[in-house]
């Protein structure tokens, strides 16, 4: 498993904390300017502010070296996970559809909230049932997923919501909080998942939450 | 130019000749109030400063406790005040900069920020809203980039502010003992300067802020970049952990010059620079602007020879600049070039230890006017007046502002903001509870009462999470210490401080001293922040859903005691009369208490009264739980008062524990055996929150009612304008 840290990104060591301390992935953190190993079984984009988000979140952090590496990783149909200013990247990359705005608070928003289950059938949901709330915070500024009506009906069609907010939290179309590829297997979400699992942490149920890595645990044959 | 005549003279005589331009800047810079302490030094040896879990080394920035397991937490406190009432944006977020690269000068990961921020009375004054608007967005900005969560603080609002930003940070880091940096430097060590380039930012911005604020002078700001010192926080980290960084200085107030001769001082060593060197952001900047620079995101680092090729390996992964710009002299002394020529040379300890004044200090005339008691008429409407007090910005929920900072990331915050205190937990599975306080309503009534006041109320908040004191912070804020009257309020705080943490034992691990917070319209009140650190061995008392039929107690005695209380300014509009002081043994009494019933696990829920008094709290327990108490007044221990006095009196030494039927004996009984003053005071139950006197219903107030006009007011005033 590999989470790939940018120069910005500042949610890589609690995710690589999540991922081998709480469930025992063989994790392991690489630098952006490196390669990735070819035997990895999935691959995670974690929060942050790459680059400071300058002219736009995630759009250099989207040019880096070690992008073609996650690009292939994906064609091959890998488990790929974009959490906040990962989701932004993997946008700006184009492996997923649309963008994210700032939210109509027009301000930086910390807060827990619940997801609905939209799509259990990716590598990351698969344990999850359809409808299922899930309690998790957001931590962003540009977190308004945007697409047009005709990409939102394609997205609609090709089950390709993933979870939706229970509430008008940021403006987002259709209250999208997370979307995958066509192919189910890159997903990228605002909220993030490695704040939530652990219940120390959260202050509702971490139970729920802790599904989208057992998930990802199913899907590489490790559970 | 700050040096006063007698101080030029002093340099004279301890050099034996004149200083040229260039000299004069750097003392200057050094010896400014803000960086040297010159009017406070010799009074801030009254703290307590050992303590068993104190670390104490040299050339540390930063306070060091020992949190067992081979851990250790650091803390520091800083202002940025006058920068933030010019430039509201980016004074704040420097603000933040410069107390985390203290945290990682000791070698150790920032992990949390706190932030205690005050202004006019933004009801009114458009001015203090765009202020208090900017602050907070600057501190969100930078910290939320950084990956620091911001998990604490607290916002206050009032008239002596105006025109005026008090913006406090406070920092925690984490990390293992034995990285800790240990400051040893020994000749032909290299001194390398890393991070952000110079540039004209910040000049004589230690100056600026040591002297009272007339003009906006805005080249004295420093302007923020968080990438940056993000990448400055990795590639220190990463620098640390290979053994790469011998010293490390934070370069903040007056920029290299202090930089230097603090570092040559503290390690008795000399440092010659070549200004040539450094990586600049424009040309011809002049040698003295070079050296007192304030621009951010800057650290001196001292390293050995042979491992610079490592040190520069690892600042290119990362992107920071880095320049070797000089090396370390066994001569103490300073020396400053330009490429050949030699600009300065003075002796280190010269440049390091401003002459330190004895200022005169001299009781206020007003104090004697303000404390008597004011005649108030008691309302008869007491639950519309509760209402009020929820809807009072000082008292309303701080949501709108803590939620735009990050308080999650790093994923150690247990207990989140809009608590008595954060909590986060620690990598030896202990807990730490941090809370900062200040009281300047209390302090302006009485500056001993209400300095010890804001200290206990810091030790409550950390308390009601089940964390025991292990050490404090404090940040003394006041006007023109040239003032004798402004000076004794400043001695008189300290004395409070001073005498509370000796009689606690808790030492005070870190500090910072600043005077000169005056605009045209006069001085502050009296504004010394305490931050208080606790620590938990097991679990953290994590406020349960409070049920039906649980129990409300009172520990701690309601008095007479409305001088600087809100109910007495925002409701009245007065003020003065007798300030709430504190009862060293009851304080520590109750403390205990509390404490043992915490760690026995009998409470379900806790919290501290305090501001706005015990309706206000009360209020508080019922809007965050949506549940209804009703309340006998008859039960609360005071002496004979006016149910209004009994309401919103600010009283210390107070907590409201929540306990279950099944619970109540043994805790009544635990108070009992330690002589605590307490009541069993309500019960919790229906939707509203009730204040009885015997059977005559004295408020009633709907707890949607309340949690709607708590919840909103804030938010309320600053989105309109």
């Amino acid at each position: 498993m590999g989470i790939v840290v940018f120069p910005g990104s500042n949610c890589d060591r609690d995710m690589l904390h999540v991922l081998s301390d709480v469930f025992k992935f063989d994790a392991k953190l690489f630098w952006h300017q490196d390669r990735l190993p070819k035997n990895l079984d999935a691959v995670v984009l974690p929060g942050g502010f790459t680059y400071g988000d300058r002219l736009r979140a995630g759009v250099i952090a989207s040019h880096s070296p070690i992008i073609s590496d996650i690009k292939k990783m994906a064609e091959k149909g890998l488990p790929v996970l974009g959490v906040c200013n990962g989701f932004q990247i993997l946008v700006e990359t184009g492996i997923l559809p649309g963008v994210l705005l700032k939210n109509d608070s027009l301000q930086f928003m910390c807060k827990w909230t619940e997801l609905i289950v939209k799509n259990n059938k990716t590598p990351f949901t698969n344990k999850l049932k359809m409808n299922q709330r899930i309690a998790i915070p957001i931590a962003n500024g540009e977190g308004r997923y945007y697409v047009d009506n005709k990409t939102l009906e394609s997205l609609k069609k090709n089950n390709q919501i993933v979870f939706q907010y229970t509430e008008k939290i940021n403006g987002s179309s259709d209250r999208i909080a997370g979307v995958c590829n066509k192919e189910k297997n890159v997903v990228g979400m605002m909220p993030h998942p490695e704040r939530a699992s652990e219940q120390l942490i959260n202050p509702k149920n971490s139970g729920t939450t802790s599904k989208i890595f057992e998930s990802l645990m199913i899907s590489i044959g490790a559970a | 130019m700050s040096l006063l005549v007698q101080e030029k003279e002093f340099l004279q005589k301890k050099i034996g000749r004149k200083a040229n331009p260039t000299e004069l800047q750097i003392v200057a810079a050094q010896w400014s109030e803000h960086c040297s302490y010159k009017s406070s030094k010799m009074h801030l040896k009254m703290l307590p400063k050992q303590g068993k879990k104190v670390i104490s080394e040299k050339g540390l920035d930063s306070g060091v406790l020992d949190v067992g397991d081979g851990y250790v937490v650091t803390v520091h406190i800083e202002s940025h005040n006058h920068p933030s009432a010019v430039d509201p944006y980016g004074g704040a977020a420097t603000g933040v900069g410069g107390i985390i690269r203290d945290i990682l000068s000791a070698g150790t990961r920032p992990i949390a920020i706190l932030d205690s921020l005050r202004f006019g009375n933004i009801s009114k004054d458009p001015y203090a809203k765009w202020l208090f608007k900017n602050a907070v967005r600057g501190i969100a900005d930078y910290g939320n980039c950084l990956g620091i969560p911001t998990i604490g603080g607290e916002v206050e609002f009032d008239n002596c502010y105006k025109k005026y930003a008090l913006v406090d940070v406070a920092a925690i880091g984490f990390g293992k003992k034995n990285r800790l940096i240990k400051n040893n430097a020994a000749n032909g060590d290299l001194v390398v300067l890393i991070g952000g380039l110079t540039g004209r930012d910040g000049i004589g911005g230690s100056q600026f802020a040591s002297d009272i604020l007339q003009e906006e002078n805005r080249s004295a700001v420093q302007i923020p970049d968080p990438f940056i010192e993000k990448l400055i926080i990795e590639a220190i980290l990463e620098a640390r952990n290979q053994n790469c960084i011998k010293a490390m200085k934070d370069l903040g107030g007056g920029g290299l010059a202090c930089a230097i001769s603090e570092t040559a001082d503290t390690l008795s060593v000399g440092i010659q620079v070549d200004v040539n060197k450094i990586h600049k952001r424009e040309d011809g900047l002049s040698p003295a602007e070079l050296m007192t620079s304030e621009s951010q995101e800057r650290m001196l680092i001292i390293t050995d020879k042979k491992k610079i090729t490592k040190l520069k390996k690892i600042c290119k992964k990362f992107g920071v600049p880095c320049s070797v710009i000089g090396h370390v002299k066994k001569d103490k002394m300073i020396q400053v070039r330009d490429n050949k020529n030699k600009i300065a040379l003075l002796p280190a300890n010269v440049v390091a230890n401003a002459p330190l004044l004895d200022r005169h200090a001299s009781i206020p005339k007003y104090l004697k006017k303000i404390q008597k008691e004011p005649k108030i008429k008691s309302p008869q409407n007491l639950t519309k007046i509760l209402l009020r007090m929820l809807s009072n910005p000082n008292l309303a929920s701080k949501t709108w502002v803590y939620s735009q900072y990050d308080h999650e990331v790093g994923i150690r915050t247990v207990v989140k903001p809009g608590h008595d205190a954060a909590v986060l937990r620690l990598d030896n599975k202990k807990f730490l509870a941090l809370k900062i306080d200040g009281n300047p309503k209390h302090c302006y009534v009485d500056p001993k009462q209400g300095a010890i006041g804001c200290f206990e109320e810091a030790c409550r908040n950390v308390v009601c999470t089940g964390a025991t004191p292990i050490g404090m912070i404090d940040h003394l804020q006041f006007g023109n210490p040239e003032d004798p009257e402004i000076f004794w309020t400043f001695k008189k705080s300290l004395e409070g401080i001073s005498d509370y943490a000796k009689h606690l034992k808790i030492p005070c691990v870190g500090g910072k001293v600043s005077f000169y917070n005056e605009t045209d319209n006069g001085p502050i009140k009296p504004t010394p922040i305490i931050g208080v650190l606790g620590l938990i061995d097991h679990a953290p008392l994590v406020s349960q859903k409070i049920m039906k039929n649980d129990l409300l107690l009172i520990v701690g005695q309601t008095k007479n005691e409305l001088g600087g209380s809100e109910y007495y300014e925002y409701i009245h509009g007065v003020v003065g009369g007798t300030c709430p002081s504190v009862d060293f043994i009851a304080s520590k009494l109750n403390m205990k208490s509390v404490l043992t019933c915490i760690k026995r696990g009998l409470v379900n829920a806790s919290h501290d009264c305090s501001n706005g008094g015990l309706a206000v709290a009360v209020s508080e327990l019922c809007i965050k739980n949506k549940i209804g108490c009703s309340v006998l007044i008859d039960k609360i221990p005071c002496k004979s008062l006016a149910l209004d006095r009994i309401l919103f009196s600010e009283s210390h030494s107070r907590y409201l524990l929540v306990v279950t039927k099944k619970n109540l004996n043994t805790v009544c009984n635990l108070l009992s055996k330690n002589n605590v003053q307490f009541g069993v005071i309500g019960t919790f139950n229906g939707s509203d929150i009730t204040f009885r006197k015997k059977a005559k219903i004295i408020v009633n107030l709907s707890v949607d009612k309340g949690r709607k006009n708590w919840l909103r007011s804030l938010e309320a005033l600053v989105s309109n304008g």
